[in-house]
């Protein structure tokens, strides 16, 4: 049988922040990790555990100052449905529907991608693209922190122990395309062997890129910026000569490993092609 | 241990239980609702799929604590019972038409999935079918059969009455 910590259920988030100022909880939202961590197979299972579920603050999507907000608690089903994501940002949609299959979407939520900081997390690439913001908070206040300062190391955040993810906060940008891909063994149910997210800024098809922004999941010990690859998309337009160089670029670039999932010379691969088969699908050639 | 209560497959259930006990073994082991299976225990194989609050979930990654106050629905609940007895669902009835069940492991979690899906107003469609039992896993029937049953409860269901 499992392990059964003690959990407390704290019924809105002044209650939360009481608690966790008492001592350190693990917190389960959508409990598909850490309801893992309880049969003690993966990681040493919590002490105590702090159960999110009726901290209503923190659902929902919200379209306000140019901004998509989604709480924490947030679902991935909530996220494919929601008609606000469809017309502002349907990318994120996509990246919601390869989230393990329905059962998984009813309730992971995006919150716990967040800070279970998986290397493999499927949002978490293009939360960097999108230079997302996520908001924190415990005893001591609310914070904000930049989603490229929120994966500091292997499964390790910029939180601290006494504090819960609270919202993210999107800014939309006109002009910005966004495209996400990831590949896996099967569609559904699989953990990712790569994530790749891509944004930039065009006004035309014929326009320089511009605020190029390339993030990667499972080729590195978390998810990650390729900035040399970005400086290298700067300014450049979507020529076959772009994407060679690009490609050969992110290779170079990133230091992937093999491991049960995959091998570090096809994550590199296949890393390199989708990012080729991007610029050639922008350029329409 | 945390007074939990809930509704399963329509009848009021009230039990003292460790709030991150896992839903399926409160089920299995607590309500003895033994048709609800245990796979692989970590959210992979879908079979242990049962119905919360209208949503398809994998009962091992639910904590009983998540469940209070909530509708949910096993393979038990499936077949109507009347005064003469139990009258299987139409999927139960074109799982047997089509062989769509071998050693019966992943059977309730695809029957339940497939019963989300068709509640959603789900049609034949073998793509949107393999998306709705794509978290279920079979390892005996290369699923060929399982969406041919599925496909025919759709038929079933929107044949109008008497028809």
């Amino acid at each position: 049988m499992p392990v059964e910590p003690p959990v407390e259920t704290p019924r809105d988030l002044p209650e939360a922040f009481r608690l966790l100022a008492l001592a350190p909880r693990t917190p389960i939202a959508g409990g598909t990790d850490l309801m893992v961590r309880i049969t003690g197979e993966i990681g040493s299972p919590p002490d105590q555990v702090l159960d999110l579920s009726r901290l209503d603050e923190l659902r929902g999507i919200a379209l306000a100052g140019g901004q998509l907000t989604v709480g924490a608690l947030t679902t991935y089903a909530e996220i494919r449905r929601s008609g606000l994501v469809a017309r502002s940002l349907p990318v994120l949609a996509e990246a919601a529907a390869t989230v393990g299959a329905v059962q998984i979407q009813n309730r992971g939520t995006l919150g716990g991608n967040i800070a279970n900081a998986s290397p493999a997390g499927d949002t978490l690439p293009l939360l960097l693209a999108l230079e997302a913001v996520i908001e924190v908070g415990g005893p001591r206040g609310e914070r904000s922190i930049p989603a490229d300062q929120f994966w500091i190391a292997y499964r390790t955040t910029a939180l601290a122990p006494d504090e819960l993810v609270l919202r993210v906060r999107i800014p939309l940008v006109e002009a910005r395309q966004v495209r996400f891909r990831k590949v896996g063994t099967r569609r559904a149910q699989a953990i990712s062997k790569v994530v790749l997210a891509l944004a930039w800024e065009q006004a035309d098809r014929k326009d320089r890129w511009g605020h190029v922004r390339l993030a990667l999941g499972s080729v590195a010990d978390r998810p990650i910026r390729a900035r040399s690859t970005e400086l290298y998309l700067e300014g450049s337009r979507a020529t076959l000569e772009t994407a060679d160089g690009a490609a050969e670029t992110v290779a170079a670039e990133i230091r992937p490993i093999d491991d049960v999932r995959s091998t570090a010379d096809y994550r590199r691969q296949v890393t390199a092609r989708i990012l080729h088969r991007i610029i050639r699908d922008a350029g329409g050639w | 241990m945390t007074a939990i209560r809930f509704l399963v497959n329509g009848a009021p259930v009230e039990l003292e239980a460790p709030g991150m006990r896992r839903l399926l073994d409160v089920l299995r082991e607590d309500l003895g609702l033994t048709g609800t299976k245990e796979g692989c225990g970590e959210g992979e194989c879908g079979a242990c799929s049962v119905i919360l609050d209208g949503e398809v979930v994998v009962s091992c990654l639910v904590p009983a604590c998540q469940v209070d106050g909530r509708i949910i629905r096993t393979v038990e609940g499936l077949a109507a019972r009347t005064p003469d007895g139990r009258i299987l669902d139409d999927l139960q009835a074109a799982f047997l038409a089509t062989g769509g069940a071998q050693c019966g492991m992943c059977t309730p979690g695809m029957l339940l999935s497939a019963r989300v899906y068709l509640d959603a107003g789900g049609g034949p469609d073998e793509d949107a079918i393999r998306e709705a039992i794509a978290g279920n896993l079979c390892r005996c029937t290369g699923y060929t059969k399982i969406i041919e049953a599925i496909a025919l409860a759709a038929e079933t269901g929107r044949r109008p009455a008497g028809a």
